[in-house]
């Protein structure tokens, strides 16, 4: 065996008073932590497999388990942190490119945390929900740019299609492959329960959830993975996916060996094959190839569907976002590059794109100066942690939010950001048998149900303080944000004046 | 049922067809995008030049064009046939997963990128002529063929071909000296197995298009497949 050069990152430290040897902890990691002794009778350890996502610290029944970072430590060096050295010395071992998961976990700034929220006070009273209704819907898609009448003098009511959303959150993209059917059963659920959607990403739509469809946005990525007319037909949007904030640029590769049974029945493609998607379109090297996409999905589906555009943030997006606005799309999804990722190479998650805050708040203005910004809803997410970052995010310009972090910890994610190993002990980024059982989509539905139903009370009150009743109301209202801690350029860059202004 | 298309953009076009389940015959077709884009099960007759993505995400239909088309036919096609009396242009059977396309004469760049296939489904793509660059990109599955009818002194296929390939089959009709391929396919002459792969759709070609199977398939053949045994595997070490 070669030599790591590198302690495990975590220990395992474990009560021998307390442990009474069940082997609960080692039935319950897939990454074989535990093990029995049975020369000593005690349970052992292997902490150098450990990924802290803590299932056995949940399920020993008598708490004797706890994972804690280790403190073992190199010399300190300003210069070369630990985590730098330690990949180093991994790809020193391997050869390989790093790969991570999740969303990028470095202390880049958070917008969302240095903008802060209005609330009446004496001159403009602020509206109680408990007393008095609040509009939480959201209407996703072209509005007409003006009012037309007809002979008559009656109003022309034809509206191009859209998407209602009983609350402006939607659950974003997460193939089926990257996620368990589990885990996409307790999505298509809750959003069927809550009145909103949910997207297939690029994986395609398992046939038990075509019943779901109302609430589904169908995705089409460059591989065109398991595309067609039903599916196509079944879903209430279309969303084209151009890019992905935590890895604008490059495409996905989904190894033969996890293309089996139903993941290759969903994706359409023989098992055992790879499942690349390259990082363009390759039919699409121009907005007006763009716009031939966006036709010929709305020719396919007759006009009743939603196109929505899906694109990471990165430099010009403002640019792009108008260009894509003239392409015909619907709808724009806009992701931030903190958000998440089943599996992306790790220099370009956390290198590569512009976090979302800048990017919504230079889109909707440059939106709103081509006069253009009636042509299209914009959705943001990567990523969108709270109901405060919801309002926050309506306030900059987002018509709504889109979330998927936040969804897998409602049910039960711990963020060990290990879900490109196929192992996740709780039962979502795997296709373990073993594993999906875990998570029961009866018990993950209704924690994402009840986890929306409490942002929709907390986006109520943040409105409710403001003194606006409905999310209309606030979309692009930024007089109703303030910065801290933000210097003139940013100010100007997220159109919103400092505390104190 | 006959449509006159040389005054109907591609919405109006399109809603004609849709409206009934007959047959179409469309005269005077001027570049109307999109025709017949999932349609399934009818046949639809085309005179004149019909636009973009003729066929898309095409689910069953037959489609016969008697003059040249342009890019993107086929594109995502379920099921059907496309059949063009002429040329097409770039990316003809983006992703297609069945179904089959006859182009009598050459393609564009970037034929048959991403061309996948599944269980049953197998597509399959004729071009008469010649193709150009970046055939078969990404192949995931199904059959190019390529013949290089009147190439004279021309390539069969121009530069990058099967880049990235990763399934299905290409032939072509050339001993292919003259062609660079990537370390990551497999080149080799034919097999009785692939001859009589290949006859069953030259002759079906042939059909179509009136030409002699016997004199076309007077000649080498070359296959491309995948090479196993250099895959695409970027070593990746968890992080
Ligand atoms: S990987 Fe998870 S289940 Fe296994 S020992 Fe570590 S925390 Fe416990
Ligand atoms: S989904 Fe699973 S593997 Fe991925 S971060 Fe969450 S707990 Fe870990």
């Amino acid at each position: 065996m070669r030599i790591e050069y590198v302690y495990p990152e975590f220990e395992v430290v474990r009560n021998e008073a307390r442990c009474i040897q069940c082997r609960v902890c080692e039935r319950q990691c897939a990454n074989e932590v535990h093990s029995f002794d049975p020369d000593t009778g005690l349970m052992l350890s292997d902490e150098s497999k450990c990924v802290n996502c803590q299932r056995c610290v949940a399920l020993c029944p008598t708490r004797a388990l706890k994972i804690v970072k280790s403190d073992c430590a190199l010399r300190e060096n300003a210069n070369w942190p630990q985590g730098l050295i330690k990949e180093i010395y991994k790809q020193a071992n391997s050869g390989g490119v790093l790969l991570s998961s999740m969303g990028n976990p470095n202390p880049l700034p958070v917008y969302w945390d240095k903008i802060l929220i209005n609330a009446s006070q004496v001159t403009n009273p602020s509206i109680d929900p408990l007393r008095e209704p609040m509009e939480t819907r959201v209407f996703l898609g072209k509005k007409p740019a003006k009012v037309e009448r007809d002979e008559g003098d009656g109003l022309k009511c034809t509206l191009a299609p859209q998407l209602t959303l009983a609350m402006p959150v939607m659950f974003s993209a997460m193939s089926y492959g990257s996620i368990s059917y589990n885990a996409h059963e307790s999505l298509a659920r809750a959003a069927d329960a809550l009145g909103i959607y949910y997207n297939t990403g690029e994986g395609g739509l398992h046939e038990d959830f075509y019943r779901y469809g109302q609430n589904t946005i169908v995705q089409v990525a460059s591989g065109r993975f398991g595309v067609h007319k039903d599916y196509l037909a079944a879903g209430a949007a279309i969303e084209i996916k151009m890019g992905q904030g935590a890895k604008p640029g490059i495409g996905g590769h989904l190894p033969g060996a996890k293309i089996v049974g139903d993941i290759s029945r969903t994706r359409m493609i023989s098992e055992g094959t790879d499942a690349i998607s390259p990082a363009p379109h390759h039919d699409i090297y121009s907005i007006e190839d763009l716009r031939q996409l966006v036709y010929s999905l709305k020719e396919a589906t007759e006009y009743k569907k939603p196109i929505i555009v899906k694109v990471a943030a990165v430099h010009n997006i403002a640019a792009i976002a108008g260009g894509i606005a003239r392409s015909g799309a619907d709808i724009i999804a806009i992701d931030g590059f903190r958000g998440g990722t089943g599996a992306a190479p790790t220099r370009i998650r956390d290198n590569v794109g512009i976090p979302i805050e800048p990017a919504l708040a230079a889109v909707d203005q440059r939106l709103r100066e081509e006069g253009i910004r009636n042509q299209t809803s914009l959705v943001v997410g990567g990523s969108i942690r709270s109901a405060a970052d919801v309002v926050k995010a309506i306030a900059l310009g987002a018509d709504a939010c889109y979330i998927a972090t936040a969804a897998l910890l409602a049910l039960g994610c711990h963020l060990c950001r290990s879900c490109h190993t196929g192992k996740c002990n709780w039962g979502i980024a795997t296709q373990r048998p073993d594993l999906v059982k875990r998570l029961n989509p009866d018990i993950g539905s209704e924690r994402l149900i009840r986890l929306m139903t409490a942002w929709k009370h907390e986006i109520m009150e943040l409105m409710g303080g403001m003194g606006i009743n409905s999310i209309e109301s606030l979309r692009g209202n930024r007089l109703m944000l303030r910065g801290v801690n933000l210097n003139e350029k940013e100010l100007e860059i997220l159109g919103i004046s400092h505390a104190g202004e | 049922m006959l449509i006159n298309a040389s005054h109907l953009d591609y919405v109006a076009l399109n809603e004609s067809i849709r409206k009934t389940d007959e047959n179409c015959e469309l005269i005077g077709c001027l570049g109307q995008r999109y025709i017949a884009a999932g349609m399934a099960q009818r046949s639809i007759r085309i005179d004149g030049v019909p636009g973009n993505a003729l066929g898309a995400y095409l689910n069953g239909a037959t489609i016969t064009v008697y003059g040249n088309a342009q890019d993107a036919v086929g594109d995502t096609m379920n099921d059907g046939r496309i059949i063009v009396h002429g040329n097409v242009g770039d990316a003809v059977g983006y992703a297609m997963r069945s179904g089959e396309i006859f182009v009598k004469g050459n393609a564009g760049y970037r034929a048959g990128i991403h061309m996948k296939e599944y269980r049953d489904k197998v597509p399959v793509m004729v071009i008469g002529g010649v193709a150009g660059s970046f055939l078969g990109e990404y192949q995931a599955g199904g059959k190019i063929i390529v013949l290089g009818l009147g190439r004279a002194s021309r390539p069969i296929i121009s530069n990058f071909p099967c880049t990235g390939m990763h399934g299905g089959k290409v032939y072509l009709r050339s001993d292919c000296r003259d062609v660079l391929f990537p370390d990551q396919v497999t080149v080799r002459s034919t097999t009785d197995e692939d001859l009589a792969d290949i006859f069953k759709y030259v002759s079906e070609y042939c059909n179509l298009f009136g030409y002699d199977v016997a004199q076309v398939m007077n000649a080498a053949f070359t296959v491309v497949t995948p090479n196993s045994n250099n895959p695409y595997k970027q070593m990746y070490v968890a992080n």
